[in-house]
Protein backbone atom coordinates (compact mmCIF):
# COMPACT_ATOMS: atom_id res chain seq x y z
CA UNK A 1 0.00 0.00 0.00
CA UNK A 2 0.85 3.55 -1.33
CA UNK A 3 2.20 5.59 1.84
CA UNK A 4 0.18 8.49 3.18
CA UNK A 5 2.15 11.80 3.94
CA UNK A 6 -1.00 14.29 4.81
CA UNK A 7 0.70 15.08 8.00
CA UNK A 8 4.09 15.94 6.04
CA UNK A 9 2.42 17.75 3.19
CA UNK A 10 0.69 19.83 5.43
CA UNK A 11 3.42 21.05 7.33
CA UNK A 12 5.65 21.44 4.18
CA UNK A 13 2.56 23.76 2.98
CA UNK A 14 3.19 26.03 6.12
CA UNK A 15 6.92 26.28 5.50
CA UNK A 16 6.39 26.90 1.43
CA UNK A 17 5.11 30.12 3.03
CA UNK A 18 8.96 31.11 3.55
CA UNK A 19 10.59 30.18 0.45
CA UNK A 20 12.10 33.05 -0.89
CA UNK A 21 10.74 34.31 -4.46
CA UNK A 22 12.36 35.69 -7.34
CA UNK A 23 11.24 38.89 -6.32
CA UNK A 24 12.93 38.21 -2.62
CA UNK A 25 15.99 37.05 -4.73
CA UNK A 26 15.83 40.57 -6.65
CA UNK A 27 15.48 42.28 -3.25
CA UNK A 28 18.39 40.38 -2.20
CA UNK A 29 20.39 41.36 -5.37
CA UNK A 30 19.33 44.68 -4.88
CA UNK A 31 21.20 45.24 -1.07
CA UNK A 32 24.24 47.20 -0.57
CA UNK A 33 26.53 44.29 0.75
CA UNK A 34 26.49 40.90 2.18
CA UNK A 35 25.95 42.52 5.36
CA UNK A 36 22.69 44.05 4.54
CA UNK A 37 21.91 40.52 2.11
CA UNK A 38 22.41 38.44 5.57
CA UNK A 39 20.27 40.93 7.57
CA UNK A 40 17.61 40.46 5.23
CA UNK A 41 17.94 36.68 5.27
CA UNK A 42 17.45 36.95 9.36
CA UNK A 43 14.57 38.70 8.84
CA UNK A 44 12.52 35.88 6.75
CA UNK A 45 13.93 33.46 9.28
CA UNK A 46 17.34 32.05 8.37
CA UNK A 47 19.48 30.20 10.75
CA UNK A 48 18.47 31.03 14.65
CA UNK A 49 19.26 32.98 17.39
CA UNK A 50 22.85 31.85 18.03
CA UNK A 51 23.74 32.18 14.32
CA UNK A 52 26.37 34.93 13.10
CA UNK A 53 26.64 36.81 10.50
CA UNK A 54 29.33 34.60 9.31
CA UNK A 55 27.64 33.93 5.28
CA UNK A 56 29.32 29.99 5.04
CA UNK A 57 27.39 29.39 8.71
CA UNK A 58 24.19 30.91 7.52
CA UNK A 59 23.57 29.07 4.35
CA UNK A 60 25.00 25.69 6.64
CA UNK A 61 22.63 26.31 9.24
CA UNK A 62 19.34 26.41 7.09
CA UNK A 63 20.80 23.27 5.10
CA UNK A 64 20.75 21.68 8.59
CA UNK A 65 17.55 23.39 9.56
CA UNK A 66 15.87 21.59 6.00
CA UNK A 67 17.34 18.75 7.31
CA UNK A 68 15.83 18.12 10.57
CA UNK A 69 12.46 19.40 9.38
CA UNK A 70 12.57 16.31 6.80
CA UNK A 71 13.79 13.90 9.20
CA UNK A 72 11.17 14.71 12.11
CA UNK A 73 8.19 14.50 9.75
CA UNK A 74 9.42 11.84 7.30
CA UNK A 75 10.58 9.03 9.45
CA UNK A 76 11.56 6.67 6.12
CA UNK A 77 14.53 8.23 5.09
CA UNK A 78 15.36 6.39 2.76
CA UNK A 79 12.79 8.26 0.40
CA UNK A 80 15.76 11.28 0.07
CA UNK A 81 18.49 8.32 -0.89
CA UNK A 82 18.52 9.30 -4.25
CA UNK A 83 19.44 13.51 -3.12
CA UNK A 84 22.12 12.16 -0.65
CA UNK A 85 23.76 9.46 -2.02
CA UNK A 86 25.83 11.84 -4.59
CA UNK A 87 27.72 12.76 -0.48
CA UNK A 88 28.85 9.49 -0.04
CA UNK A 89 30.44 9.28 -3.33
CA UNK A 90 32.18 12.51 -2.58
CA UNK A 91 33.11 11.74 0.78
CA UNK A 92 34.33 8.07 -0.85
CA UNK A 93 36.42 10.29 -2.99
CA UNK A 94 37.98 11.87 -0.32
CA UNK A 95 38.53 8.82 2.05
CA UNK A 96 40.61 7.22 -1.04
CA UNK A 97 42.64 10.35 -1.76
CA UNK A 98 43.24 10.63 1.95
CA UNK A 99 44.31 6.99 2.36
CA UNK A 100 46.50 6.89 -0.74
CA UNK A 101 47.86 10.00 0.40
CA UNK A 102 48.71 9.57 3.99
CA UNK A 103 46.33 12.98 4.77
CA UNK A 104 43.82 13.40 7.41
CA UNK A 105 40.15 13.77 5.70
CA UNK A 106 39.55 16.68 7.90
CA UNK A 107 36.83 19.01 6.87
CA UNK A 108 36.52 17.84 3.26
CA UNK A 109 33.77 15.30 4.08
CA UNK A 110 30.23 16.22 4.01
CA UNK A 111 28.43 15.06 6.39
CA UNK A 112 25.03 14.75 5.38
CA UNK A 113 25.05 11.47 3.68
CA UNK A 114 23.41 7.92 3.82
CA UNK A 115 26.72 6.69 4.95
CA UNK A 116 28.61 7.67 7.87
CA UNK A 117 32.10 9.42 6.37
CA UNK A 118 34.35 7.78 9.26
CA UNK A 119 32.85 4.55 8.04
CA UNK A 120 33.75 4.97 4.52
CA UNK A 121 37.34 6.28 5.75
CA UNK A 122 37.52 3.47 7.81
CA UNK A 123 36.83 0.94 5.72
CA UNK A 124 38.76 2.18 2.46
CA UNK A 125 41.93 2.40 4.89
CA UNK A 126 41.62 -1.05 6.18
CA UNK A 127 40.45 -2.27 2.83
CA UNK A 128 37.29 -3.66 4.13
CA UNK A 129 34.67 -3.15 1.46
CA UNK A 130 31.84 -4.93 3.01
CA UNK A 131 31.54 -3.04 5.49
CA UNK A 132 30.34 -0.55 2.89
CA UNK A 133 26.53 -1.05 1.54
CA UNK A 134 26.57 -2.77 -1.52
CA UNK A 135 26.30 0.68 -4.11
CA UNK A 136 29.38 2.25 -2.03
CA UNK A 137 31.49 -1.39 -1.72
CA UNK A 138 32.30 -2.26 -5.67
CA UNK A 139 33.12 1.31 -7.02
CA UNK A 140 35.49 1.74 -3.72
CA UNK A 141 37.46 -1.20 -4.12
CA UNK A 142 37.65 -0.57 -8.17
CA UNK A 143 38.84 2.49 -7.68
CA UNK A 144 41.33 2.35 -4.84
CA UNK A 145 42.70 -0.35 -7.22
CA UNK A 146 42.95 1.37 -10.22
CA UNK A 147 44.95 4.27 -8.23
CA UNK A 148 47.05 2.08 -6.39
CA UNK A 149 47.75 0.66 -9.51
CA UNK A 150 48.04 3.50 -12.06
CA UNK A 151 48.31 6.53 -9.83
CA UNK A 152 45.85 8.03 -12.31
CA UNK A 153 43.37 10.13 -9.37
CA UNK A 154 41.15 11.58 -12.58
CA UNK A 155 40.17 7.66 -13.67
CA UNK A 156 39.93 6.79 -10.36
CA UNK A 157 36.97 10.26 -10.40
CA UNK A 158 36.04 8.71 -12.89
CA UNK A 159 34.57 5.26 -11.67
CA UNK A 160 32.89 6.71 -8.39
CA UNK A 161 31.48 9.05 -10.57
CA UNK A 162 29.51 6.89 -13.14
CA UNK A 163 29.02 4.87 -10.01
CA UNK A 164 27.31 7.25 -8.43
CA UNK A 165 25.19 8.63 -11.97
CA UNK A 166 24.06 4.73 -12.24
CA UNK A 167 22.72 4.67 -8.77
CA UNK A 168 21.02 7.65 -8.55
CA UNK A 169 19.48 6.73 -11.94
CA UNK A 170 18.86 3.20 -10.43
CA UNK A 171 16.73 5.62 -7.42
CA UNK A 172 14.96 7.25 -9.98
CA UNK A 173 13.73 4.19 -11.66
CA UNK A 174 12.76 2.42 -8.68
CA UNK A 175 10.96 5.49 -7.67
CA UNK A 176 6.93 5.47 -7.61
CA UNK A 177 7.29 9.68 -7.46
CA UNK A 178 7.57 10.92 -11.20
CA UNK A 179 9.48 14.14 -9.11
CA UNK A 180 12.08 11.79 -8.55
CA UNK A 181 12.68 9.94 -11.54
CA UNK A 182 12.93 13.03 -13.43
CA UNK A 183 15.07 14.49 -10.73
CA UNK A 184 17.26 11.11 -11.18
CA UNK A 185 16.56 11.36 -15.24
CA UNK A 186 18.19 15.10 -15.17
CA UNK A 187 21.11 14.42 -13.01
CA UNK A 188 22.51 11.83 -15.38
CA UNK A 189 21.87 13.24 -18.16
CA UNK A 190 23.11 16.53 -17.57
CA UNK A 191 26.57 15.13 -15.68
CA UNK A 192 26.69 13.25 -19.09
CA UNK A 193 26.10 16.32 -21.23
CA UNK A 194 28.92 18.24 -18.96
CA UNK A 195 31.43 15.00 -19.67
CA UNK A 196 30.63 15.01 -23.49
CA UNK A 197 31.47 19.08 -23.64
CA UNK A 198 34.64 18.79 -21.66
CA UNK A 199 36.00 15.46 -23.39
CA UNK A 200 35.27 17.70 -26.80
CA UNK A 201 37.09 20.59 -25.25
CA UNK A 202 39.90 18.60 -24.07
CA UNK A 203 39.96 15.83 -26.62
CA UNK A 204 39.58 12.69 -24.50
CA UNK A 205 39.63 9.10 -25.97
CA UNK A 206 36.60 7.90 -27.37
CA UNK A 207 36.99 4.86 -24.56
CA UNK A 208 37.52 7.42 -21.36
CA UNK A 209 34.35 9.13 -22.65
CA UNK A 210 32.43 5.99 -23.23
CA UNK A 211 33.64 4.68 -19.34
CA UNK A 212 32.58 8.02 -17.93
CA UNK A 213 29.38 8.06 -18.92
CA UNK A 214 25.95 6.47 -17.63
CA UNK A 215 23.51 5.52 -19.23
CA UNK A 216 20.40 7.49 -19.15
CA UNK A 217 16.54 7.51 -20.82
CA UNK A 218 16.59 10.29 -22.45
CA UNK A 219 20.36 10.91 -24.23
CA UNK A 220 21.63 7.77 -26.51
CA UNK A 221 25.70 7.86 -24.63
CA UNK A 222 26.88 6.04 -27.26
CA UNK A 223 26.02 8.41 -29.76
CA UNK A 224 26.66 11.46 -27.08
CA UNK A 225 30.11 9.60 -27.08
CA UNK A 226 31.14 9.69 -30.45
CA UNK A 227 29.96 13.23 -31.00
CA UNK A 228 32.16 14.04 -27.90
CA UNK A 229 35.01 12.41 -29.60
CA UNK A 230 34.61 14.17 -32.91
CA UNK A 231 34.30 17.84 -31.32
CA UNK A 232 31.97 20.31 -29.70
CA UNK A 233 29.94 21.44 -32.45
CA UNK A 234 29.19 17.78 -33.11
CA UNK A 235 28.07 17.60 -29.47
CA UNK A 236 25.69 20.19 -29.79
CA UNK A 237 24.29 19.06 -33.20
CA UNK A 238 23.27 15.81 -31.48
CA UNK A 239 21.62 17.57 -28.59
CA UNK A 240 20.08 19.45 -31.52
CA UNK A 241 18.02 15.67 -32.00
CA UNK A 242 17.54 15.06 -28.12
CA UNK A 243 15.50 16.27 -25.95
CA UNK A 244 17.56 18.89 -24.72
CA UNK A 245 18.05 20.89 -27.99
CA UNK A 246 16.32 24.05 -25.62
CA UNK A 247 19.43 23.66 -23.54
CA UNK A 248 22.21 24.08 -26.90
CA UNK A 249 21.73 27.49 -26.18
CA UNK A 250 22.18 27.62 -22.64
CA UNK A 251 25.35 25.20 -23.19
CA UNK A 252 26.83 27.57 -25.98
CA UNK A 253 27.06 30.50 -22.68
CA UNK A 254 28.81 28.20 -19.80
CA UNK A 255 28.25 25.39 -18.10
CA UNK A 256 26.52 27.36 -15.38
CA UNK A 257 23.96 28.54 -17.88
CA UNK A 258 23.35 25.05 -18.39
CA UNK A 259 23.59 24.08 -15.24
CA UNK A 260 20.48 26.64 -14.31
CA UNK A 261 18.67 25.50 -17.29
CA UNK A 262 18.90 21.76 -15.64
CA UNK A 263 17.97 23.29 -12.03
CA UNK A 264 14.97 25.85 -13.51
CA UNK A 265 13.60 22.40 -15.58
CA UNK A 266 13.24 20.44 -12.31
CA UNK A 267 11.72 23.35 -10.58
CA UNK A 268 9.19 23.94 -13.62
CA UNK A 269 8.32 20.13 -13.48
CA UNK A 270 7.84 19.83 -9.47
CA UNK A 271 5.61 23.31 -9.75
CA UNK A 272 2.59 20.67 -9.42
CA UNK A 273 3.34 19.49 -6.45
CA UNK A 274 2.09 22.52 -5.37
CA UNK A 275 -1.50 20.85 -5.29
CA UNK A 276 -0.60 17.32 -4.75
CA UNK A 277 -1.76 16.67 -0.73
CA UNK A 278 -1.07 13.30 0.07
CA UNK A 279 2.31 12.00 -1.58
CA UNK A 280 5.55 12.94 -0.53
CA UNK A 281 5.87 14.44 -3.94
CA UNK A 282 5.45 18.28 -2.04
CA UNK A 283 8.30 17.45 0.34
CA UNK A 284 10.94 16.64 -2.10
CA UNK A 285 10.02 19.47 -4.17
CA UNK A 286 10.20 21.75 -0.93
CA UNK A 287 13.99 19.64 -0.35
CA UNK A 288 14.96 20.79 -4.18
CA UNK A 289 13.74 24.05 -3.85
CA UNK A 290 15.36 25.10 -0.75
CA UNK A 291 19.01 23.53 -2.38
CA UNK A 292 18.39 26.00 -5.44
CA UNK A 293 17.55 28.20 -2.85
CA UNK A 294 20.18 28.13 -1.18
CA UNK A 295 22.63 27.66 -3.97
CA UNK A 296 20.99 30.87 -5.12
CA UNK A 297 21.69 33.02 -2.02
CA UNK A 298 25.09 31.63 -1.98
CA UNK A 299 26.17 33.02 -5.67
CA UNK A 300 24.11 36.35 -3.90
CA UNK A 301 26.40 36.53 -1.46
CA UNK A 302 29.76 35.58 -3.10
CA UNK A 303 28.95 38.42 -5.61
CA UNK A 304 28.61 41.07 -3.22
CA UNK A 305 31.57 39.69 -0.58
CA UNK A 306 33.60 39.95 -3.68
CA UNK A 307 32.47 42.83 -5.58
CA UNK A 308 30.90 41.22 -8.76
CA UNK A 309 28.56 43.15 -11.00
CA UNK A 310 24.16 42.09 -10.13
CA UNK A 311 23.96 41.38 -13.99
CA UNK A 312 26.16 38.76 -13.94
CA UNK A 313 24.74 37.13 -10.92
CA UNK A 314 21.01 37.80 -11.92
CA UNK A 315 21.48 35.91 -15.57
CA UNK A 316 22.66 32.79 -12.89
CA UNK A 317 19.81 33.05 -10.79
CA UNK A 318 17.38 29.97 -10.93
CA UNK A 319 13.84 30.18 -11.25
CA UNK A 320 12.07 29.92 -7.53
CA UNK A 321 9.47 27.25 -6.25
CA UNK A 322 7.19 29.96 -5.40
CA UNK B 1 -38.09 -22.40 7.31
CA UNK B 2 -40.89 -20.43 5.99
CA UNK B 3 -41.82 -19.76 9.86
CA UNK B 4 -38.21 -18.33 10.82
CA UNK B 5 -38.45 -16.39 7.23
CA UNK B 6 -41.59 -14.84 8.27
CA UNK B 7 -40.87 -13.86 12.00
CA UNK B 8 -37.37 -11.73 10.37
CA UNK B 9 -38.39 -8.53 9.51
CA UNK B 10 -37.18 -6.95 12.55
CA UNK B 11 -34.00 -8.76 12.02
CA UNK B 12 -33.99 -7.15 8.85
CA UNK B 13 -35.09 -3.77 9.72
CA UNK B 14 -32.62 -3.80 12.76
CA UNK B 15 -29.47 -4.83 10.11
CA UNK B 16 -30.84 -1.84 7.78
CA UNK B 17 -30.41 0.66 10.87
CA UNK B 18 -27.00 -1.31 11.70
CA UNK B 19 -25.79 -0.89 8.32
CA UNK B 20 -26.93 2.83 7.64
CA UNK B 21 -24.83 3.28 11.12
CA UNK B 22 -21.75 1.63 10.36
CA UNK B 23 -21.02 2.43 6.77
CA UNK B 24 -21.78 6.13 7.35
CA UNK B 25 -19.83 6.23 10.73
CA UNK B 26 -16.85 4.31 8.65
CA UNK B 27 -16.55 7.07 6.02
CA UNK B 28 -16.72 9.51 8.53
CA UNK B 29 -14.26 8.06 11.32
CA UNK B 30 -11.83 7.97 7.82
CA UNK B 31 -12.51 11.24 6.70
CA UNK B 32 -12.02 12.95 10.08
CA UNK B 33 -9.24 11.26 10.41
CA UNK B 34 -7.29 12.08 7.34
CA UNK B 35 -8.50 15.38 8.20
CA UNK B 36 -7.28 15.40 11.72
CA UNK B 37 -3.63 14.59 10.58
CA UNK B 38 -3.63 17.14 8.16
CA UNK B 39 -4.99 19.47 10.60
CA UNK B 40 -2.28 18.13 13.44
CA UNK B 41 0.68 18.87 11.37
CA UNK B 42 -0.57 22.78 10.36
CA UNK B 43 -1.19 23.07 13.81
CA UNK B 44 2.90 21.85 14.76
CA UNK B 45 3.72 24.83 12.62
CA UNK B 46 1.32 27.63 13.24
CA UNK B 47 -1.56 27.06 16.20
CA UNK B 48 -3.60 30.08 15.66
CA UNK B 49 -5.18 28.18 12.99
CA UNK B 50 -6.76 25.59 15.52
CA UNK B 51 -10.16 27.04 15.26
CA UNK B 52 -9.92 26.82 10.82
CA UNK B 53 -8.72 23.96 10.71
CA UNK B 54 -11.58 22.18 13.16
CA UNK B 55 -14.07 23.36 10.75
CA UNK B 56 -12.60 21.55 8.16
CA UNK B 57 -12.38 18.79 10.17
CA UNK B 58 -15.39 18.47 11.53
CA UNK B 59 -16.88 18.41 7.98
CA UNK B 60 -16.52 14.77 6.90
CA UNK B 61 -18.35 14.06 10.33
CA UNK B 62 -21.60 14.89 9.60
CA UNK B 63 -22.36 11.51 7.24
CA UNK B 64 -21.98 9.78 10.71
CA UNK B 65 -24.42 11.89 12.43
CA UNK B 66 -26.85 10.98 9.04
CA UNK B 67 -26.71 7.44 9.67
CA UNK B 68 -27.12 7.68 13.03
CA UNK B 69 -30.58 9.62 12.62
CA UNK B 70 -32.17 6.92 10.13
CA UNK B 71 -31.41 4.26 12.30
CA UNK B 72 -32.94 6.40 15.04
CA UNK B 73 -35.79 6.58 12.66
CA UNK B 74 -36.22 3.26 11.96
CA UNK B 75 -35.94 2.40 15.50
CA UNK B 76 -38.70 4.10 16.06
CA UNK B 77 -40.60 3.12 13.02
CA UNK B 78 -40.36 -0.77 14.08
CA UNK B 79 -40.95 0.07 17.55
CA UNK B 80 -37.38 -0.83 19.13
CA UNK B 81 -38.16 2.36 20.78
CA UNK B 82 -41.64 3.41 21.71
CA UNK B 83 -44.33 1.13 21.19
CA UNK B 84 -43.66 -2.37 20.04
CA UNK B 85 -44.64 -3.33 16.38
CA UNK B 86 -45.17 -6.40 14.44
CA UNK B 87 -42.43 -6.48 11.42
CA UNK B 88 -43.43 -8.53 8.64
CA UNK B 89 -40.37 -10.07 6.31
CA UNK B 90 -41.53 -7.65 4.03
CA UNK B 91 -41.53 -4.38 6.10
CA UNK B 92 -37.73 -5.58 7.32
CA UNK B 93 -36.49 -6.11 3.97
CA UNK B 94 -37.98 -2.51 2.92
CA UNK B 95 -36.43 -1.09 6.16
CA UNK B 96 -33.02 -2.84 5.03
CA UNK B 97 -33.63 -1.28 1.23
CA UNK B 98 -34.10 2.52 2.88
CA UNK B 99 -30.81 2.41 4.96
CA UNK B 100 -28.80 1.75 1.65
CA UNK B 101 -28.42 5.22 0.09
CA UNK B 102 -27.07 6.65 3.27
CA UNK B 103 -25.14 3.75 4.02
CA UNK B 104 -23.28 3.70 0.66
CA UNK B 105 -23.32 7.32 0.41
CA UNK B 106 -22.25 8.23 3.46
CA UNK B 107 -19.17 5.99 3.41
CA UNK B 108 -18.09 7.30 -0.07
CA UNK B 109 -19.00 10.86 0.44
CA UNK B 110 -17.51 11.01 3.77
CA UNK B 111 -14.16 9.65 2.80
CA UNK B 112 -14.38 12.12 -0.48
CA UNK B 113 -15.29 15.19 1.35
CA UNK B 114 -11.98 14.01 4.52
CA UNK B 115 -9.42 14.45 1.20
CA UNK B 116 -11.24 17.43 0.17
CA UNK B 117 -11.08 18.93 3.80
CA UNK B 118 -7.19 18.30 3.50
CA UNK B 119 -6.78 19.70 0.75
CA UNK B 120 -8.91 22.93 1.95
CA UNK B 121 -6.60 22.80 5.30
CA UNK B 122 -3.64 22.97 3.17
CA UNK B 123 -5.08 26.11 1.00
CA UNK B 124 -5.67 28.05 4.39
CA UNK B 125 -2.00 27.85 5.59
CA UNK B 126 -0.74 29.19 2.29
CA UNK B 127 -3.61 31.10 2.27
CA UNK B 128 -5.57 32.28 5.35
CA UNK B 129 -7.91 34.49 3.73
CA UNK B 130 -9.49 32.33 1.10
CA UNK B 131 -11.32 30.08 4.29
CA UNK B 132 -14.71 30.39 2.34
CA UNK B 133 -13.88 29.69 -0.59
CA UNK B 134 -11.92 26.67 0.58
CA UNK B 135 -14.55 25.68 2.59
CA UNK B 136 -16.96 25.59 -0.18
CA UNK B 137 -15.18 22.98 -1.75
CA UNK B 138 -15.59 19.98 0.77
CA UNK B 139 -18.97 21.50 1.72
CA UNK B 140 -19.95 20.79 -2.07
CA UNK B 141 -19.78 16.74 -1.27
CA UNK B 142 -21.73 17.13 1.67
CA UNK B 143 -24.39 17.65 -1.30
CA UNK B 144 -24.40 14.03 -2.20
CA UNK B 145 -24.80 12.97 1.52
CA UNK B 146 -27.88 15.20 2.00
CA UNK B 147 -29.22 13.56 -1.09
CA UNK B 148 -28.96 9.73 0.29
CA UNK B 149 -30.08 10.89 3.64
CA UNK B 150 -33.37 12.43 1.91
CA UNK B 151 -33.89 8.98 0.15
CA UNK B 152 -33.71 7.17 3.43
CA UNK B 153 -35.88 9.54 5.18
CA UNK B 154 -38.31 9.23 2.64
CA UNK B 155 -38.23 6.17 2.22
CA UNK B 156 -38.44 5.05 6.08
CA UNK B 157 -41.97 7.44 6.21
CA UNK B 158 -43.03 5.40 3.16
CA UNK B 159 -42.61 2.20 4.48
CA UNK B 160 -44.42 3.39 7.89
CA UNK B 161 -47.30 4.53 5.75
CA UNK B 162 -47.78 0.87 4.06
Amino acid sequence: MRQDYTYAVSRIRFHENKLLSDADLNTLLSAKDAEAVIRQLKDKGWGDSSTSDNPDELLRRESEKTWELINEIVPEKGNFDFFLVPNDFHNLKVAIKSVTRAQKPDDMFIRNAVTSPELVYDAVSKQEYDRLPDFLAAPAKEAMSVLLQTSDGQLCDVIIDRACMEYVYKLGKQSDEKIIGLYCELFVASADIKIAIRSAHTKKRPDFIARAMAPCESLNVDRLATAASQGYDDVLKYLEDSPYKDAVSAIGNSMSAFEKWCDDRVTEAMKPQKYEPFTIGPVVAYLIAKEHEIKAVRMILSAKLNGLSDDVIKERLRSMYV
Amino acid sequence: MSEILNNSGLFFALLGAAFATFMAGIGSSIGVGKAGVAAAGVLAEEPSLFGKVLIFQLLPATQGIYGLLVAFLIFSNVGLIGTPKDITLQQGLLYFAASLPIGFSGLFSAIHQGNCAVAGINTIVKKPDQMGKAIILPAMVETYAILALLISILAIFAIAGM
